[in-house]
């Protein structure tokens, strides 16, 4: 199992998602899911339903899921710490100050989507000037990251504080906590544009990510412009992370436990466990999104299931993690 | 080949250099061994004629060539560098680690390819690592590790090896197989960079020996001319003996007072 089929995993969220259309508040049978997909005979309203409601959120789940773990990976790699995740670089805190100043002055969902991708980006942006500023290297951008996320959740919580608290603040507090119930159509064209990107990036790569893990010293050695590469790297996990962001708002822990149940499965070479991530984080987050919008009446904020389900998860792989290494050094 | 040090200048603060005006030469077929005190600027000089660092001023030339005019790929595919650690943050094998030494093959959007493997494969079989190739880094101990990260240099595919204190931190048969493990390589026409604290290792192990003294070189040679005892106490700044001169090997040790 370790060494073998990684792209198999790709293949994982297909049947998860075929179960995620069949069940929901509307009963609707396999037979019925079926027929939407494939233009057969079906009642409209079935239709509508799975192609304009459940399938786009399945879809948005599917590449949020995907696109957390694919960057969470490679920026473990990147800054050579098992215990970090794509939000590392204030991508989040950036991207929740975006959409909290959308609601703030233009309460519309693609405006939303669009200063919450700006604002993510910028966050890594800074997090980046800063980090060169000082010479680029490994721990010299994690501090540059802690300070940014640090700073503009500060200014995060005086827009809240400013906000609206019969109307403005819950917006943004829902959002803040994840959720993908508001996704349609056409949020799905950014978000799709900049996976395809991202992924194919990540994908075509994979092998290339390995060197990421090494000292700089022995990447240049190797002949690898460790330092452009970082950035490029960076910069690309920064799309999959901003645009999945931008979508759900802040999903946590998928980007840190996804790369290491794959790493537990098919090794640490991520020339396997690229795809392997890729296809879990997909399967996972559309599987979760599904008990998110089923297993209450109201609406579980997915960012609260996966929270619940992250920290002891997170414990069990930290124990794990202890005993390879032979404890903490 | 050569890979030739000329007048090199570094400095790491401005007005304290640690180098000043290296001239050395490294030839293929040959080990040589750079010894000399803490801070003497072994380690500095390793760097600046793997093309890791540019020097303030003077060249490193291979051949008749600036290295400094090579792409990054390309000098990786002529001059390689053996760490003296590496720590990986995740458990590769011991094949995956050697395969990263492919890396001046393997284009950016692409993956290794047979040719590739086969070399980390070769490399892992010269050092007789085949029975670790599947075992997790981790579990390797000291010696394995070095050899595994002199295989991944071999993988590499270079005409020079630069190798940063491989014997230390090893028992005395694990420094032996490691050194021995780079003879035999430079036996079919590597070309070896060594740097070491032990003067007993380059009288064994050497073709050269350079004695480095606060950014200087004192001596270069010979091993019998330069791990002599006048030479190593100007250099390390204690007097020492030489033990078993005549047939058989001979030693260096401090000298007790």
């Amino acid at each position: 199992m370790r060494r073998r089929l990684p792209w198999a995993f790709l293949l994982l969220p297909l049947p998860v998602a075929f179960v995620s259309l069949v069940i929901g508040r509307y009963p609707i049978s396999p037979g019925e899911v079926f027929a939407s997909l494939t233009g057969g005979e079906v009642a409209e309203v079935v239709r509508a339903l799975i192609l304009r409601i459940r399938l786009p959120r399945i879809g948005a789940a599917a590449l949020v899921g995907a696109n957390l773990a694919v960057a969470g990976a490679v920026y473990q790699g990147v800054f050579r710490n098992p215990l970090v995740e794509g939000r590392l670089l204030g991508v989040s805190s950036g991207a929740g100050l975006g959409a909290a100043l959308a609601f703030l002055l233009f309460p519309q969902p693609a405006v939303v989507q669009a200063l919450a991708f700006a604002g993510g980006t910028m966050g890594v942006a800074l997090t980046a000037l800063l980090g060169w500023a000082f010479g680029a290297g490994v721990l010299v951008l994690v501090i540059a990251g802690v300070l940014v996320d640090s700073f503009l959740s500060a200014v995060l919580g005086i827009v809240k504080y400013t906000a609206d608290p019969l109307g403005t603040l819950p917006a943004i507090t829902y959002w803040l906590l994840g959720g993908l119930s508001g996704v349609r159509v056409p949020d799905l064209l950014p978000l799709g544009i900049a996976s395809a990107i991202g992924l194919s990036f990540f994908l075509l790569a994979r092998w290339r990510m390995n060197l990421l893990t090494l000292a700089d010293q022995e990447g240049e050695a190797l002949g690898v412009r460790v330092r452009p590469t970082r950035f490029l790297v960076v910069g690309m996990g920064t799309l999959l992370v901003a645009s999945a962001v931008s979508v759900s708002g802040i999903v946590s822990w998928v980007g840190l436990l996804v790369p290491h149940a794959a790493r537990a499965m098919v090794g640490p070479d991520y020339a396997r466990l690229l795809p392997a991530a890729a296809g879990l984080g997909a399967a996972l987050v559309v599987a979760l999104d599904t008990l998110a919008r089923t297993l209450l009446t109201a609406e579980i904020p997915l960012g609260v299931l996966t929270g619940l389900l992250g920290a002891p998860l997170f414990l069990v792989l930290f124990l794990r993690f202890l005993r390879e290494r032979g404890g903490w050094r | 080949m050569r890979l030739r040090a000329q007048d090199l200048v570094y400095a790491y603060v401005p007005g304290r250099p640690v180098l000043q005006g290296i001239t050395l030469e490294l030839r293929s077929g040959e080990t040589t061994f750079l010894l000399g005190p803490n801070g003497s600027g072994k380690t500095t000089f390793l760097d600046l004629i793997g093309g890791l660092r540019a020097p303030l001023d003077g060249k490193v030339l291979l051949d008749e060539r600036p290295l400094a005019s090579f792409s990054p790929r390309e000098r990786a595919q002529l001059v390689g560098y053996v760490p003296q650690f590496h720590e990986p943050p995740f458990n590769f094998t011991a094949w995956e680690v050697v395969l990263m030494g492919r890396a001046p093959y393997v284009r950016w959007l692409s993956q290794p390819k047979e040719r590739d493997r086969r070399a980390a494969d070769a490399a892992l079989t010269v050092l007789a690592l085949a029975p670790f190739r599947d075992r997790p880094y981790y579990t390797l101990s000291g010696g394995e590790r070095r050899l595994v990260l002199v295989a991944r240099g071999l993988a590499q595919g270079a005409a020079f090896l630069l190798l940063d204190e491989p014997d230390a931190h090893l028992d005395p048969a694990n420094q032996h197989r490691v050194l021995l493990a780079v003879q035999e390589v430079v036996g079919e026409g590597l070309g070896a960079g060594i740097t070491s604290h032990s003067p007993n290792n380059a009288l064994l192990y050497a073709d050269r020996v350079a004695l480095f003294s606060a950014g200087e070189v004192l001596a270069q040679g010979v091993p019998a001319a330069v791990v002599a005892p006048p030479l190593l106490e100007r250099a390390y700044g204690i007097p020492f003996v030489s033990v078993g001169d005549g047939d058989g090997p001979r030693a260096v040790l401090p000298a007790l007072t």
